[in-house]
Order: C-alpha cells, then structure tokens, then sequence
C-alpha cells in the first residue's frame, strides 16, 4: 500500500512541477513522468495489458511527438560520443536480444494448452467458477467487468483521453475560421 | 442539398432504425450473448455514420448535436466511474459486483441478472458510441475545412 501513496506522491510533485515550469520541453518529460508512474501503479494492480497501453500512449507518443514537432532543443552528436552512443546502442539492442531469445524459448508450444501446465492459473477460476461467481453467462463480459475491470477502467480512460485530445487538436482549425468566418461555435 | 440520391435516403431511414435497435440489443445483452459495450458502441455510433453519409454531415449534426454526444460521452465515462465506487462505497472494494452479491442475484441466464455488469455495458455503449461519432463528425469538419470552395457554401447555410 505504501508504494501507491508514494507513486502517488511522485505523480502529483511531477504535475506541479510540469504546470509551474517555463521550459516547454521539461514540461512535456514531467507530464512523461506522470504517465509513467501512472503505469507502474497499473502494473503493481496486476493489470499488465493496461500498463503497456498507458506506457505507450503516454510515455512514448507524447515524447515522441514533441521531438517530432518541436524542432528546437534538438542537439546532434558528433565526433568520439556519436562512436561511443553507437557502441551502447548496439550492446542494449543484443541484451534486448538475447533476453527475448530466452523469453521465446520457454514458451509453450503452438497448441499446448497452458492450464496443464499451470494448474493454479488464474484463468482456470475464470473458466471454471465464472458462471458462478460472477452471474454473467458470457465469460468475455464475466472477465473484463468482473474479475478484470481495472483493465477496462484503464482502457476507458485511454480512449476518454484520446477523444479529448483528437476533438481538441480538430477544433482549433475550426475556432480560427469560426473567428474569420463568423460562423456558429459548434464545440462543447 | 448535400448527401447522396433518394434511393439511398429512404432505405437509409429505415435501415439506421434496424443498426440502431440491434446496438442497443448488443450492448443490453452484453452479458449474456457475445458482444457487450465496446461492440454494441461502434454499432450505436455506425448507425449514425450511415446517416453521416446518407443525408450530408449537417443532418447528423442536427440529429445529435456535438455538445449533446460530448455531454454523452463524459455521462458515461462518470456512470461506469460511480458503479465502481458504489462498490467502494456500499460493498467492500472498489469495482466489487455489489448488485450480484447482496441485493439482486437475479437468475443465471435471465435479462436481469449479472450484478452491476449490464450496468458497466451501458455505460460503456454510451461512451463509445458517443465518442466515436465525435470523432468522425470532427474528422469530417475538418476535411471540409481543407476545401475552400465547401466552406463558403457552408456560410451560406448558417
């Protein structure tokens, strides 16, 4: 419990500071930072899928998409580092490599059912005791509303979020004809 | 006069009723047939498109406003928000199944059954399909945005 207050508290120092800061670029990392604290919280609630999710939308794009629009602040490397971030790039990706050959290989075989293998699974409640313990004949609906729903609260606001973002980066082309053209103010 | 010829307008009348009926069946019996909120929503939301392209993006508008399906949207993100923090509240955890476990176990296999689950269903169908109508509505605004020879035939309209 305590490393969610302290996730918590993590979260809310890097808001204020991504309001308070002038440095657009510090900002955007502290607003990275949220997101990604958001997912660790996420992963401590075993809900793995909904951490991936956070983490790549909020993590990830955002970074990404403020170094692709943003073309200040860029620095390029030359000379000795640009070797020695070479030589570091090539050494994470054969890590990368090497441990995912691991992962890869203590997976089951193509068509082995996994609950023999894992007898204590907690899909085997799902499939077993579903009916019963959650009143839902479907086991889709039974999983994702029931014994999964913080999956589906992550995965809801994701897509809230999302919305919000598309609807507000499509209005401002509107707004500024709106204000040209005089024309009704169709947006919420 | 925007949309398509009159052939299209009377069967898409009536089809839109037909879309929109078997969304709301979708999402109502999410617990009990294959479906549930996510699907029962784009169903809800298609029905609309096909109206979209039917009758012209202005008909759309009017028929469900753009406020109206963002109000629609933020309703259902705060209802599935509030059964699970009546679970918090009334049950003993957060997201608990409540309705299921103490007051309404329902049948098995009967519309009202399942808890709070149905609940969830519908306010996701509700977030979903408000949403993604948001989206492509927005979407076609801004396409029209682009040509300027549609925006000056759209101040004529306003």
């Amino acid at each position: 419990m305590v490393i969610f207050y302290a996730l918590a508290l993590f979260m809310i120092i890097a808001a204020i500071i991504a309001v308070e800061t002038s440095d657009l670029l510090s900002s955007v990392i502290c607003v990275g930072a949220i997101g990604f604290g958001g997912s660790l919280m996420f992963l401590f609630l075993r809900a793995p899928d909904i951490a991936i999710t956070q983490i790549v939308v909020e993590v990830l794009g955002l970074i990404i998409l403020i170094r692709a629009t943003i073309s200040r602040d860029l620095t390029s490397i030359s000379g000795d580092r640009e070797f020695f971030g070479v030589v570091v790039s090539m050494a994470i990706i054969g890590v990368i490599f090497l441990a995912g050959m691991q992962v890869l290989n203590s997976l089951p075989g193509f068509g082995t059912p996994i609950f023999s293998l894992l007898p204590n699974a907690a899909s085997q409640t799902y499939v077993g005791q579903g009916l019963e313990l959650t009143g839902a004949p479907n086991l889709v609906s039974g999983v994702i509303l029931d014994f999964r729903a913080y999956d589906t609260l992550g995965e809801a606001a994701v897509l809230f979020t999302s919305i919000i973002g598309a609807t507000v980066i499509l209005r401002t082309k509107s707004r500024k004809k709106a204000k040209a053209g005089g024309s009704d103010e169709w947006t919420a | 006069m925007d949309g398509m010829t009159i052939i299209v307008k009377t069967i898409a009348g009536w089809v839109k009723i037909l879309i929109f009926l078997f969304g709301v069946y979708i999402v109502l019996f999410g617990h009990l047939t294959p479906g549930g909120g996510f699907a029962g929503g784009v169903i809800l939301a298609s029905s609309y498109v096909l109206l979209m392209l039917a009758f012209g993006r202005r008909y759309a508008e009017r028929n469900l406003p753009l406020p109206v399906a963002s109000k629609l949207d933020c309703a259902g993100a705060l209802l599935f928000a509030l059964i699970a923090v009546f679970g918090l509240v009334i049950g003993s955890s957060f997201f608990v199944d409540f309705l299921y476990q103490q007051y309404l176990p329902g049948q098995a296999f009967h519309l009202v059954s399942a808890g709070t689950i149905p609940l969830y269903n519908i306010a996701i169908g509700l977030k979903v399909g408000a949403s993604l109508f948001l989206v492509i509505l927005s979407l076609s605004v801004w396409g029209k945005d682009t040509e300027p020879d549609m925006s000056a035939e759209e101040e004529e309209i306003t």
